[in-house]
């Protein structure tokens, strides 16, 4: 291609979508690539889409989106292996519009906000991965794609190319993951008719229920489930960390995991009859603030998961790859018109902007997080054992006086873990959460 | 743990576009794994079981099943013995949900 384009963005995910809508509608010439047959066929999320990023760039995108259900109900379950305690938050707030979540599939969802890219302006190529990026000097000019005749230049070229972050990695941008700073995930879609998933969630049409699940389903592992509901399927799906996984006794595998998940007495009721259609895997970059690398250089910024953008504490991602692809965008769009060209030394607003928005503040807030919970797997074991251990005690009638029933659990705790332990661990939470 | 899931009926929902004898992912050296690696982890680990520990103590690999997450690569990082590439543009998975 012998044209010359003010932006590529590589990647048509929420972070690169936002970035060629946001750079296409002020009027930049924007081509983005995307190795996907469509932009969607690639990805893969749970899927939760929060409204506030989208709204950003897509105010109107209610009209005509491909929106599942509202959500109206998030339970959090700590399970054992036979019981699970939970906290269920049910509000009739989140029933009033404008809505602040949705559950949403993935490749519909893609392929939806790639045609508002287009159009916007924005020249798309699918089928077409890009191999590497052009670099002259410490200046990336251009790409490198497995077609024929594929050098395509560009005064910026933006990074949304998902968590794998294979380009950045081969121009030495930064280094490997490691498996301690990423989470494999894997999920399933079953469907079932409508009115079975609105009677078991008790809710009614357009009305959804998402639930985030901790405990033994991950054999011992850092990690959580989840199942949500759509209009006429559910998505269940768990996560663990990939070191986790790695370094499991039991060399337990994903699928594993999931069907555990799957047959847990709490949960094969609610997905009893589903017709599995799909089954997919993806990394989730959870390393937090320390593993975010260096986002930006001349003629490159870094967007959404191939920045390590995402809150894992809180499940948040597409919304800070959408944040991150905008404010990227913006970026090249001021340098251009300052006219002072895409040098480190214009494009370092991104990072100013990055800081001073949600996305780094919150991965700084929970900055020892990972940290924490990986160097203490009891929080994921031993927890969810006692904790629905003490449940049945205090729930069950059985002629024992409530004092020994306390006494009993207090018991259990400290058999479990020492009371240092327990302190300690309360103690690294609240520091951890603070 | 493991033994009871088949993937392979898993893996039999999903579309793909096989890129006929262009596997994008290659062990660099299969000798490795047999002679260095005790734990052979990529073949738990996997979510497509891709790779397969053979009775004399190799792993081979069939991509053809492969979901893409580049787990592999990732924690072959002792050995770093996996040339690890996304398929060809419009090859690979499919994911019609995602
Ligand atoms: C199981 C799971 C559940 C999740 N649940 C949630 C949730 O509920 N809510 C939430 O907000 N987030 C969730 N996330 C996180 C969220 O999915 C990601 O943060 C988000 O998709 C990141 O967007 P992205 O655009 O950066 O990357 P991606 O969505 O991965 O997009 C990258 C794109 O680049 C393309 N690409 C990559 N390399 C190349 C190349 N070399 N050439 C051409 N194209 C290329 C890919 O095909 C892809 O289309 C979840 C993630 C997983 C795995």
């Amino acid at each position: 291609m012998n044209e010359r384009f003010d932006a590529i963005v590589v990647g048509a995910g929420p972070a690169g979508n936002a970035a060629a809508y946001t750079m296409a509608s002020a009027g930049l010439k924007v081509l983005q690539i995307e190795r996907g047959e469509y932009p969607g066929s690639k990805n893969v999320q749970g899927a939760i889409l929060y409204s506030d990023a989208l709204e950003k760039i897509i105010p109107d995108f209610r009209d005509d989106a491909p929106l599942e259900r509202h959500i109206i109900e998030q339970r959090m379950w700590v399970l054992d292996d036979e019981s699970f305690v939970g906290t269920h938050f049910r509000s009739d707030d989140y029933n009033k519009p404008p809505y602040n979540r949705y559950t949403i599939i993935r490749a519909q969802f893609d392929k939806w906000f790639s045609s508002k890219v287009r159009e916007a302006g924005a020249l798309l190529i699918c089928e077409t991965t890009v191999s590497e990026l052009l670099v002259d000097g410490n200046r990336v000019v251009g790409v490198r794609c497995d077609r024929e005749g594929g050098d395509i230049f560009a005064d910026v070229v933006i990074l949304a190319d998902g968590v794998n972050s294979t380009l950045a990695r081969k121009a030495g941008f930064h280094a490997e993951i490691s498996p301690g700073n990423v989470a494999l995930a894997v999920k399933e879609i079953l469907f079932m008719p409508q009115e079975a998933i609105e009677a078991r969630f008790n809710i009614t049409e357009d009305e959804g229920v998402v639930i985030e699940a901790i405990g033994k389903i991950t054999d011992g592992m850092m990690g959580t489930g989840f199942l949500y509901t759509n209009k006429d399927s559910l998505t269940i799906g768990i996560g663990c960390m990939l070191a986790d996984f790695k370094g499991s006794p039991n060399r337990t595998s994903p699928y594993a995991v999931l069907e555990r998940m799957k047959k847990h007495p709490a949960i094969a009721p609610m997905i009893a009859g589903g017709e599995m259609k799909e089954y997919c895997a993806h990394l989730i970059p959870e390393g937090g603030f320390y593993a975010v690398p260096r986002v930006f250089g001349d003629g490159w910024m870094i967007v959404g998961d191939s920045g390590g953008f995402v809150n894992s504490v809180h499940r948040e991602g597409s919304n800070l790859a959408m944040t991150t692809g905008r404010l990227a965008a913006e970026t090249a769009i001021a340098a251009k018109e300052a006219g002072k060209g895409f040098g480190a030394a214009s494009l370092k607003a991104y990072k100013a902007a990055l800081d001073e928005s949600f996305v780094m503040k919150d991965l700084h807030k929970y900055r020892d997080m990972p940290d924490v919970f990986h160097r203490n797997n009891q929080f994921f074991t031993t927890y969810p054992e006692l904790v629905n251990r003490a449940a049945k005690t205090m729930i069950t009638v059985d002629g024992v006086d409530k004092k020994t029933k306390e006494r009993e659990i207090f018991g259990d705790f400290r058999q479990k873990r020492s009371l240092v332990g327990l302190m300690g661990d309360a103690f690294k939470l609240w520091r951890a959460f603070r | 743990m493991n033994a009871a899931v088949n993937v392979e009926e898993k893996l039999f929902q999903n579309r793909y576009r096989v890129d006929a004898g262009r596997p994008h992912i290659r062990i660099k050296q299969p000798d490795l794994c047999r002679t260095e690696c005790g734990t052979q982890s990529c073949t738990y680990v996997c979510p497509a079981s891709c790779y397969k520990a053979e009775g004399n103590g190799s792993v081979t690999l069939i991509t053809d099943g492969c979901l893409e997450c580049g787990s592999c690569r990732i924690i072959c990082n002792e050995h770093a013995n996996v040339a690890w590439e996304y398929p060809r543009g419009g090859y690979g998975v499919l994911f019609k949900f995602g």
